[in-house]
Protein backbone atom coordinates (compact mmCIF):
# COMPACT_ATOMS: atom_id res chain seq x y z
CA UNK A 1 0.00 0.00 0.00
CA UNK A 2 2.51 2.70 1.13
CA UNK A 3 4.93 1.03 -1.36
CA UNK A 4 2.24 1.94 -3.54
CA UNK A 5 1.52 5.47 -3.38
CA UNK A 6 5.53 5.75 -3.09
CA UNK A 7 6.06 4.58 -6.46
CA UNK A 8 3.09 6.67 -7.51
CA UNK A 9 4.97 9.98 -6.13
CA UNK A 10 8.08 8.79 -8.53
CA UNK A 11 6.32 8.76 -11.64
CA UNK A 12 5.28 4.98 -11.85
CA UNK A 13 2.94 4.93 -14.66
CA UNK A 14 1.68 1.70 -13.38
CA UNK A 15 1.19 2.55 -9.77
CA UNK A 16 -0.61 5.38 -11.45
CA UNK A 17 -3.28 2.75 -13.26
CA UNK A 18 -3.52 0.77 -10.25
CA UNK A 19 -4.29 3.57 -7.76
CA UNK A 20 -7.28 4.79 -10.09
CA UNK A 21 -8.78 1.28 -10.21
CA UNK A 22 -8.61 1.14 -6.49
CA UNK A 23 -10.42 4.66 -6.66
CA UNK A 24 -12.56 3.84 -9.16
CA UNK A 25 -13.46 1.00 -7.08
CA UNK A 26 -14.32 1.77 -4.14
CA UNK A 27 -12.44 -0.05 -1.95
CA UNK A 28 -11.03 0.90 1.91
CA UNK A 29 -7.05 0.98 0.47
CA UNK A 30 -8.46 3.51 -2.72
CA UNK A 31 -9.56 5.86 -0.09
CA UNK A 32 -6.75 5.51 1.68
CA UNK A 33 -5.13 6.21 -1.53
CA UNK A 34 -7.35 9.73 -2.18
CA UNK A 35 -6.43 10.73 1.45
CA UNK A 36 -2.56 10.65 1.13
CA UNK A 37 -2.53 12.04 -2.43
CA UNK A 38 -5.44 14.75 -2.34
CA UNK A 39 -3.06 17.16 -0.77
CA UNK A 40 -0.84 17.17 -4.29
CA UNK A 41 -3.79 18.01 -6.16
CA UNK A 42 -5.11 21.38 -7.33
CA UNK A 43 -2.38 21.81 -9.74
CA UNK A 44 -3.52 21.04 -12.85
CA UNK A 45 -5.95 22.81 -15.48
CA UNK A 46 -8.88 20.37 -15.92
CA UNK A 47 -10.70 20.47 -19.56
CA UNK A 48 -14.18 19.12 -19.39
CA UNK A 49 -15.25 17.89 -23.18
CA UNK A 50 -18.62 17.98 -23.68
CA UNK A 51 -21.23 17.55 -26.39
CA UNK A 52 -23.32 15.05 -28.74
CA UNK A 53 -22.14 11.20 -29.55
CA UNK A 54 -20.16 11.19 -32.62
CA UNK A 55 -19.24 15.18 -32.92
CA UNK A 56 -15.62 14.38 -32.31
CA UNK A 57 -15.07 14.60 -28.69
CA UNK A 58 -12.46 11.79 -28.15
CA UNK A 59 -10.75 12.86 -31.55
CA UNK A 60 -10.70 16.24 -30.31
CA UNK A 61 -9.48 15.55 -26.89
CA UNK A 62 -6.40 13.65 -28.46
CA UNK A 63 -5.62 16.78 -30.96
CA UNK A 64 -5.82 19.16 -27.82
CA UNK A 65 -3.50 16.90 -25.98
CA UNK A 66 -1.36 17.08 -28.77
CA UNK A 67 -1.40 20.49 -29.02
CA UNK A 68 -0.45 20.86 -25.66
CA UNK A 69 2.74 18.64 -25.44
CA UNK A 70 4.18 20.65 -28.64
CA UNK A 71 4.37 23.48 -26.10
CA UNK A 72 6.05 21.26 -23.80
CA UNK A 73 2.98 20.22 -21.51
CA UNK A 74 1.94 16.94 -19.82
CA UNK A 75 -1.72 15.33 -20.11
CA UNK A 76 -3.97 13.06 -18.26
CA UNK A 77 -7.06 12.19 -20.04
CA UNK A 78 -10.17 10.70 -18.60
CA UNK A 79 -12.40 9.41 -21.26
CA UNK A 80 -16.16 8.29 -20.17
CA UNK A 81 -18.18 6.10 -21.92
CA UNK A 82 -21.73 4.19 -21.26
CA UNK A 83 -22.09 1.01 -18.74
CA UNK A 84 -25.17 -0.84 -20.14
CA UNK A 85 -27.62 -0.56 -17.34
CA UNK A 86 -28.75 -4.00 -18.07
CA UNK A 87 -25.42 -5.86 -17.95
CA UNK A 88 -23.56 -3.13 -16.12
CA UNK A 89 -20.81 -4.48 -18.84
CA UNK A 90 -19.47 -1.21 -21.33
CA UNK A 91 -17.34 -1.16 -24.27
CA UNK A 92 -15.01 1.76 -24.08
CA UNK A 93 -13.58 2.73 -27.44
CA UNK A 94 -12.79 6.25 -26.83
CA UNK A 95 -8.77 5.22 -27.41
CA UNK A 96 -9.47 4.50 -31.22
CA UNK A 97 -9.12 8.16 -31.86
CA UNK A 98 -6.06 8.82 -29.16
CA UNK A 99 -4.07 6.09 -30.65
CA UNK A 100 -0.68 8.59 -31.40
CA UNK A 101 -0.85 9.47 -27.84
CA UNK A 102 -0.19 6.02 -26.69
CA UNK A 103 3.65 5.74 -26.34
CA UNK A 104 4.04 9.54 -25.71
CA UNK A 105 5.49 9.18 -22.12
CA UNK A 106 4.04 12.76 -21.11
CA UNK A 107 0.41 11.57 -21.94
CA UNK A 108 -2.05 9.02 -20.01
CA UNK A 109 -5.55 8.11 -21.06
CA UNK A 110 -7.53 6.12 -19.15
CA UNK A 111 -10.92 4.83 -19.70
CA UNK A 112 -14.01 5.00 -17.31
CA UNK A 113 -17.07 3.32 -17.82
CA UNK A 114 -20.32 5.86 -16.65
CA UNK A 115 -21.41 2.93 -13.77
CA UNK A 116 -25.06 4.15 -13.48
CA UNK A 117 -23.66 7.88 -13.02
CA UNK A 118 -26.13 10.38 -14.86
CA UNK A 119 -24.94 13.22 -16.29
CA UNK A 120 -22.55 12.13 -18.91
CA UNK A 121 -19.53 11.13 -16.05
CA UNK A 122 -18.78 8.17 -13.61
CA UNK A 123 -19.64 8.29 -10.08
CA UNK A 124 -15.96 8.69 -9.10
CA UNK A 125 -14.56 10.99 -11.41
CA UNK A 126 -13.79 13.90 -9.65
CA UNK A 127 -11.54 11.14 -7.51
CA UNK A 128 -9.56 10.04 -10.35
CA UNK A 129 -9.12 13.53 -11.86
CA UNK A 130 -8.05 14.36 -8.29
CA UNK A 131 -5.46 11.31 -9.24
CA UNK A 132 -4.46 12.15 -11.79
CA UNK A 133 -3.95 15.85 -11.13
CA UNK A 134 -1.67 15.06 -7.96
CA UNK A 135 0.54 12.60 -10.66
CA UNK A 136 1.29 15.89 -11.13
CA UNK A 137 0.21 16.47 -15.27
CA UNK A 138 -0.22 19.82 -16.05
CA UNK A 139 -3.62 19.63 -17.82
CA UNK A 140 -6.30 16.55 -17.32
CA UNK A 141 -8.84 15.91 -19.80
CA UNK A 142 -12.58 14.88 -19.22
CA UNK A 143 -13.94 13.64 -22.02
CA UNK A 144 -17.73 13.02 -21.22
CA UNK A 145 -20.15 10.53 -22.66
CA UNK A 146 -22.04 13.08 -25.04
CA UNK A 147 -25.64 10.75 -24.39
CA UNK A 148 -27.49 14.02 -24.57
CA UNK A 149 -28.37 17.66 -23.52
CA UNK A 150 -28.17 16.98 -20.06
CA UNK A 151 -24.17 16.71 -18.98
CA UNK A 152 -24.11 19.70 -17.06
CA UNK A 153 -22.22 18.04 -14.65
CA UNK A 154 -19.19 18.37 -16.60
CA UNK A 155 -18.69 21.88 -15.40
CA UNK A 156 -18.89 21.19 -11.45
CA UNK A 157 -15.95 18.92 -12.40
CA UNK A 158 -13.75 20.71 -14.74
CA UNK A 159 -12.57 24.05 -14.26
CA UNK A 160 -12.73 24.60 -18.28
CA UNK A 161 -15.89 22.99 -20.02
CA UNK A 162 -15.51 22.94 -23.96
CA UNK A 163 -18.52 21.88 -26.04
CA UNK A 164 -17.92 20.66 -29.16
CA UNK A 165 -20.86 21.29 -31.61
CA UNK A 166 -21.25 20.10 -35.75
CA UNK A 167 -22.44 21.93 -38.43
CA UNK A 168 -25.54 21.28 -39.94
CA UNK A 169 -26.64 19.10 -36.97
CA UNK A 170 -29.10 21.45 -35.95
CA UNK A 171 -27.54 20.77 -32.14
CA UNK A 172 -27.36 24.71 -31.88
CA UNK A 173 -30.84 25.20 -31.18
CA UNK A 174 -31.70 22.43 -29.10
CA UNK A 175 -28.23 22.96 -27.05
CA UNK A 176 -29.83 26.54 -26.14
CA UNK A 177 -33.47 25.15 -25.46
CA UNK A 178 -31.58 22.63 -22.70
CA UNK A 179 -29.21 25.59 -21.22
CA UNK A 180 -26.36 23.39 -22.13
CA UNK A 181 -24.68 26.55 -23.65
CA UNK A 182 -24.36 28.23 -20.16
CA UNK A 183 -22.11 25.78 -19.08
CA UNK A 184 -19.41 26.45 -21.97
CA UNK A 185 -16.65 28.68 -20.95
CA UNK A 186 -15.26 28.29 -25.03
CA UNK A 187 -17.65 26.65 -27.67
CA UNK A 188 -15.74 24.81 -30.79
CA UNK A 189 -17.18 24.33 -34.42
CA UNK A 190 -15.89 20.60 -34.60
CA UNK A 191 -15.73 19.04 -38.12
CA UNK A 192 -14.94 22.72 -39.23
CA UNK A 193 -14.15 20.74 -42.80
CA UNK A 194 -17.71 19.98 -43.56
CA UNK A 195 -20.44 22.84 -44.82
CA UNK A 196 -22.05 25.31 -42.75
CA UNK A 197 -19.23 25.82 -40.21
CA UNK A 198 -19.47 29.48 -40.52
CA UNK A 199 -22.74 29.42 -40.44
CA UNK A 200 -23.14 28.00 -36.84
CA UNK A 201 -20.25 30.02 -35.54
CA UNK A 202 -22.24 33.51 -36.33
CA UNK A 203 -25.27 31.49 -34.86
CA UNK A 204 -23.59 30.44 -31.89
CA UNK A 205 -22.08 33.33 -31.79
CA UNK A 206 -25.21 35.14 -31.92
CA UNK A 207 -27.04 33.33 -28.90
CA UNK A 208 -24.12 34.35 -26.96
CA UNK A 209 -25.08 37.85 -27.56
CA UNK A 210 -28.13 37.37 -25.27
CA UNK A 211 -26.06 36.26 -22.06
CA UNK A 212 -26.67 38.61 -19.38
CA UNK A 213 -24.16 41.66 -19.67
CA UNK A 214 -21.26 42.15 -18.32
CA UNK A 215 -20.54 38.33 -18.19
CA UNK A 216 -17.77 36.69 -20.01
CA UNK A 217 -18.84 35.80 -23.57
CA UNK A 218 -17.17 32.23 -24.43
CA UNK A 219 -15.29 32.56 -28.18
CA UNK A 220 -16.32 30.15 -30.60
CA UNK A 221 -14.28 28.26 -32.79
CA UNK A 222 -13.64 26.24 -35.63
CA UNK A 223 -11.08 23.29 -35.57
CA UNK A 224 -11.08 20.05 -37.68
CA UNK A 225 -9.65 17.96 -34.95
CA UNK A 226 -8.74 14.87 -37.83
CA UNK A 227 -6.51 17.10 -39.38
CA UNK A 228 -5.71 18.75 -36.38
CA UNK A 229 -6.36 22.31 -37.78
CA UNK A 230 -7.51 24.61 -35.00
CA UNK A 231 -6.13 23.05 -31.94
CA UNK A 232 -3.81 25.88 -31.49
CA UNK A 233 -6.02 28.66 -30.80
CA UNK A 234 -8.58 26.05 -28.86
CA UNK A 235 -5.30 25.67 -26.07
CA UNK A 236 -4.79 29.39 -26.11
CA UNK A 237 -8.42 29.97 -25.88
CA UNK A 238 -8.31 27.35 -22.82
CA UNK A 239 -5.26 28.85 -21.47
CA UNK A 240 -6.94 32.36 -21.39
CA UNK A 241 -9.69 31.04 -19.49
CA UNK A 242 -7.89 29.47 -16.97
CA UNK A 243 -6.25 33.00 -16.72
CA UNK A 244 -9.48 35.00 -16.38
CA UNK A 245 -10.76 32.57 -13.27
CA UNK A 246 -7.37 33.47 -11.88
CA UNK A 247 -7.75 36.88 -12.56
CA UNK A 248 -11.35 37.48 -11.69
CA UNK A 249 -11.28 35.36 -8.29
CA UNK A 250 -13.82 32.89 -10.34
CA UNK A 251 -11.18 30.13 -9.41
CA UNK A 252 -11.43 30.48 -5.76
CA UNK A 253 -15.00 30.56 -5.95
CA UNK A 254 -15.84 27.88 -8.55
CA UNK A 255 -13.30 25.58 -6.48
CA UNK A 256 -15.41 26.27 -3.72
CA UNK A 257 -18.58 25.67 -5.04
CA UNK A 258 -16.82 22.22 -6.30
CA UNK A 259 -15.63 21.32 -3.05
CA UNK A 260 -19.08 22.37 -1.26
CA UNK A 261 -20.73 20.26 -3.79
CA UNK A 262 -18.90 16.88 -3.58
CA UNK A 263 -18.65 16.68 0.40
CA UNK A 264 -22.60 16.62 0.03
CA UNK A 265 -23.01 14.40 -2.22
CA UNK A 266 -20.37 12.14 -0.43
CA UNK A 267 -22.44 12.50 2.95
CA UNK A 268 -25.46 11.97 1.21
CA UNK A 269 -24.44 8.52 -0.18
CA UNK A 270 -22.68 7.89 3.43
CA UNK A 271 -25.78 8.61 5.21
CA UNK A 272 -27.73 6.49 2.46
CA UNK A 273 -25.33 3.46 3.44
CA UNK A 274 -25.93 4.19 6.64
CA UNK A 275 -29.54 3.72 6.58
CA UNK A 276 -29.33 0.88 4.65
CA UNK A 277 -27.47 -0.77 7.18
CA UNK A 278 -29.68 0.26 9.87
CA UNK A 279 -32.44 -1.52 7.79
CA UNK A 280 -33.29 -4.86 7.70
CA UNK A 281 -33.85 -5.88 4.27
CA UNK A 282 -37.71 -7.52 5.37
CA UNK A 283 -38.31 -3.53 6.70
CA UNK A 284 -37.95 -2.25 3.69
CA UNK A 285 -39.45 -4.59 1.75
CA UNK A 286 -42.85 -4.29 3.94
CA UNK A 287 -42.58 -0.12 3.82
CA UNK A 288 -42.02 -0.52 -0.03
CA UNK A 289 -44.98 -2.57 -0.08
CA UNK A 290 -47.55 -0.13 2.11
CA UNK A 291 -46.02 2.70 -0.79
CA UNK A 292 -47.05 0.61 -3.55
CA UNK A 293 -50.18 -0.17 -2.18
CA UNK A 294 -50.87 3.46 -1.46
CA UNK A 295 -51.36 2.84 2.41
CA UNK A 296 -48.20 5.13 2.83
CA UNK A 297 -46.73 8.15 0.99
CA UNK A 298 -43.02 7.93 0.22
CA UNK A 299 -42.07 10.68 1.92
CA UNK A 300 -43.29 9.25 5.27
CA UNK A 301 -41.68 6.03 4.22
CA UNK A 302 -38.40 7.67 3.87
CA UNK A 303 -38.61 9.47 7.07
CA UNK A 304 -39.44 6.41 9.51
CA UNK A 305 -36.05 5.02 7.59
CA UNK A 306 -33.86 7.91 8.28
CA UNK A 307 -35.75 7.82 11.72
CA UNK A 308 -33.45 4.84 12.60
CA UNK A 309 -30.38 6.99 12.39
CA UNK A 310 -31.51 8.73 15.26
CA UNK A 311 -31.97 5.61 17.25
CA UNK B 1 -26.41 10.32 -8.60
CA UNK B 2 -24.42 7.46 -8.16
CA UNK B 3 -25.89 3.67 -8.62
CA UNK B 4 -25.47 0.98 -6.09
CA UNK B 5 -21.80 0.46 -4.89
CA UNK B 6 -20.03 -0.58 -7.75
CA UNK B 7 -18.28 -4.11 -7.43
CA UNK B 8 -14.99 -4.60 -9.07
CA UNK B 9 -15.06 -4.87 -12.51
CA UNK B 10 -13.26 -7.47 -14.74
CA UNK B 11 -11.65 -5.11 -17.31
CA UNK B 12 -10.03 -6.36 -20.65
CA UNK B 13 -8.39 -4.95 -23.36
CA UNK B 14 -9.45 -6.32 -26.54
CA UNK B 15 -6.75 -5.47 -29.49
CA UNK B 16 -5.97 -6.16 -32.87
CA UNK B 17 -2.34 -6.63 -33.50
CA UNK B 18 -0.85 -6.23 -36.86
CA UNK B 19 -1.69 -5.09 -40.54
CA UNK B 20 -5.06 -7.22 -41.24
CA UNK B 21 -7.75 -4.42 -41.13
CA UNK B 22 -10.55 -6.76 -40.20
CA UNK B 23 -11.97 -6.36 -36.77
CA UNK B 24 -15.22 -7.86 -37.01
CA UNK B 25 -13.99 -11.03 -34.82
CA UNK B 26 -13.14 -8.95 -32.48
CA UNK B 27 -15.74 -6.49 -32.12
CA UNK B 28 -18.32 -9.66 -31.66
CA UNK B 29 -15.54 -10.83 -28.85
CA UNK B 30 -15.70 -7.13 -26.98
CA UNK B 31 -19.88 -6.74 -27.11
CA UNK B 32 -19.77 -10.31 -25.92
CA UNK B 33 -17.86 -9.37 -22.63
CA UNK B 34 -19.86 -6.31 -22.31
CA UNK B 35 -22.95 -8.60 -22.50
CA UNK B 36 -21.62 -10.68 -19.51
CA UNK B 37 -20.63 -7.92 -17.53
CA UNK B 38 -17.08 -6.67 -18.43
CA UNK B 39 -15.81 -3.51 -19.28
CA UNK B 40 -13.71 -3.57 -22.44
CA UNK B 41 -11.49 -1.26 -23.71
CA UNK B 42 -11.23 -1.75 -27.40
CA UNK B 43 -8.25 0.04 -29.12
CA UNK B 44 -8.77 -0.24 -32.94
CA UNK B 45 -7.48 -1.84 -35.71
CA UNK B 46 -3.34 -1.81 -36.52
CA UNK B 47 -1.99 -1.85 -33.05
CA UNK B 48 1.89 -2.71 -32.59
CA UNK B 49 3.31 -4.72 -29.64
CA UNK B 50 4.19 -1.48 -27.76
CA UNK B 51 1.13 -0.05 -28.30
CA UNK B 52 -0.94 -3.07 -26.66
CA UNK B 53 1.35 -3.07 -23.84
CA UNK B 54 1.39 0.00 -22.77
CA UNK B 55 -2.59 0.22 -23.31
CA UNK B 56 -3.15 -2.56 -20.89
CA UNK B 57 -0.75 -0.85 -18.26
CA UNK B 58 -2.38 2.50 -18.52
CA UNK B 59 -6.38 0.97 -18.49
CA UNK B 60 -5.12 -1.94 -15.72
CA UNK B 61 -6.45 -4.78 -17.06
CA UNK B 62 -6.75 -7.79 -15.92
CA UNK B 63 -7.54 -9.73 -19.01
CA UNK B 64 -5.51 -9.12 -22.53
CA UNK B 65 -7.96 -10.83 -25.68
CA UNK B 66 -5.68 -10.58 -28.79
CA UNK B 67 -7.27 -10.92 -32.24
CA UNK B 68 -5.65 -11.93 -35.45
CA UNK B 69 -6.79 -12.69 -38.81
CA UNK B 70 -2.98 -12.31 -40.59
CA UNK B 71 -0.87 -15.50 -39.60
CA UNK B 72 1.19 -13.56 -38.25
CA UNK B 73 0.43 -14.58 -34.33
CA UNK B 74 4.07 -16.23 -33.72
CA UNK B 75 5.89 -13.17 -34.83
CA UNK B 76 4.03 -10.86 -33.38
CA UNK B 77 3.03 -12.17 -29.80
CA UNK B 78 6.28 -13.17 -28.15
CA UNK B 79 6.42 -9.15 -28.78
CA UNK B 80 3.78 -8.37 -27.40
CA UNK B 81 4.47 -10.74 -24.27
CA UNK B 82 7.94 -9.70 -23.64
CA UNK B 83 6.43 -5.74 -23.71
CA UNK B 84 4.23 -6.44 -21.08
CA UNK B 85 6.93 -7.95 -19.54
CA UNK B 86 8.99 -5.28 -19.28
CA UNK B 87 6.14 -3.01 -17.97
CA UNK B 88 5.53 -5.39 -15.11
CA UNK B 89 2.41 -7.03 -16.40
CA UNK B 90 2.94 -10.41 -15.59
CA UNK B 91 -0.31 -11.30 -13.89
CA UNK B 92 -2.64 -10.60 -16.82
CA UNK B 93 -4.76 -13.26 -18.05
CA UNK B 94 -3.95 -13.64 -22.12
CA UNK B 95 -5.97 -15.42 -24.40
CA UNK B 96 -6.36 -14.95 -28.27
CA UNK B 97 -8.66 -15.44 -31.21
CA UNK B 98 -8.66 -16.17 -35.11
CA UNK B 99 -6.97 -18.14 -37.83
CA UNK B 100 -4.35 -20.04 -35.96
CA UNK B 101 -3.12 -23.46 -36.44
CA UNK B 102 -3.76 -26.44 -34.11
CA UNK B 103 0.38 -26.87 -34.40
CA UNK B 104 1.17 -23.43 -32.85
CA UNK B 105 -1.09 -24.05 -29.75
CA UNK B 106 2.01 -25.17 -27.88
CA UNK B 107 4.26 -22.18 -28.85
CA UNK B 108 1.14 -19.98 -27.56
CA UNK B 109 0.73 -21.94 -24.47
CA UNK B 110 4.45 -21.79 -23.52
CA UNK B 111 3.99 -18.38 -24.12
CA UNK B 112 1.19 -17.87 -21.48
CA UNK B 113 -2.00 -17.58 -23.37
CA UNK B 114 -4.44 -19.95 -21.93
CA UNK B 115 -6.66 -20.10 -24.55
CA UNK B 116 -6.97 -19.99 -27.96
CA UNK B 117 -10.38 -19.54 -29.49
CA UNK B 118 -11.20 -20.71 -32.91
CA UNK B 119 -13.53 -19.33 -35.48
CA UNK B 120 -16.68 -21.45 -34.78
CA UNK B 121 -16.35 -20.66 -30.60
CA UNK B 122 -19.71 -20.21 -29.08
CA UNK B 123 -18.67 -16.55 -28.05
CA UNK B 124 -20.54 -17.89 -24.82
CA UNK B 125 -17.28 -20.62 -23.99
CA UNK B 126 -14.96 -16.94 -24.18
CA UNK B 127 -17.38 -14.87 -21.29
CA UNK B 128 -17.28 -18.26 -18.86
CA UNK B 129 -13.23 -18.58 -19.56
CA UNK B 130 -12.20 -15.15 -18.67
CA UNK B 131 -14.84 -15.34 -15.70
CA UNK B 132 -12.98 -18.45 -14.59
CA UNK B 133 -10.03 -17.31 -14.80
CA UNK B 134 -9.32 -13.61 -14.07
CA UNK B 135 -7.67 -13.38 -10.38
CA UNK B 136 -9.68 -10.73 -8.64
N1 LIG C 1 -14.74 15.27 -41.20
C1 LIG C 1 -14.42 15.29 -39.91
N2 LIG C 1 -14.64 14.21 -39.17
C2 LIG C 1 -14.31 14.24 -37.86
C3 LIG C 1 -13.73 15.38 -37.26
N3 LIG C 1 -13.53 15.11 -35.95
C4 LIG C 1 -13.95 13.84 -35.74
N4 LIG C 1 -14.42 13.32 -36.89
C5 LIG C 1 -14.96 11.97 -37.10
O1 LIG C 1 -16.19 11.83 -36.40
C6 LIG C 1 -16.34 10.51 -35.94
C7 LIG C 1 -16.63 10.50 -34.46
O2 LIG C 1 -15.50 10.99 -33.79
P1 LIG C 1 -15.23 10.73 -32.24
O3 LIG C 1 -14.02 11.50 -31.88
O4 LIG C 1 -15.23 9.27 -31.94
O5 LIG C 1 -16.54 11.40 -31.60
P2 LIG C 1 -17.14 11.29 -30.12
O6 LIG C 1 -18.18 10.22 -30.14
O7 LIG C 1 -17.75 12.63 -29.86
O8 LIG C 1 -16.01 10.99 -29.20
C8 LIG C 1 -15.08 9.76 -36.32
O9 LIG C 1 -15.30 9.05 -37.49
C9 LIG C 1 -14.07 10.87 -36.53
O10 LIG C 1 -13.04 10.52 -37.42
C10 LIG C 1 -13.49 16.53 -38.09
O11 LIG C 1 -13.01 17.57 -37.65
N5 LIG C 1 -13.86 16.42 -39.40
MG1 LIG D 1 -15.73 9.50 -27.70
Amino acid sequence: MDSLIERFLEGDRRALARVISRVENETAEGRECLRALYPRSGRAHSIGVTGGAGSGKSTLTGALAAAFRRRGHTVGIVAVDPSSPFTHGAILGDRIRMQDLTLDPGVYVRSMASRGALGGLAPTIDDVVAVMDAFGFDYVIIETVGAGQDEVEIAGTALTTVLVNNPGTGDDIQAMKAGILEIADVLVVNKADHPGADVLVSQLQALLTLSPAGSRRPPVLKTTATRGEGLDALADAIDEHRAYLESSGELERQRAIDSRHQVLSIARAILLERIRQATPEEELESLVQQVAARRLDPHSAAESLAARLRA
Amino acid sequence: MTAPSTATKIRVLIAKPGLDGHDRGAKVVARALRDGGCEVIYTGIRQTPEMIAEAALQEDVDVVGLSILSGAHLELFPRIVDEMKKRGLDDVLLFCGGIIPEEDTAALSGLGFQAIFRPGTNTQDIVKFVFEHVKK
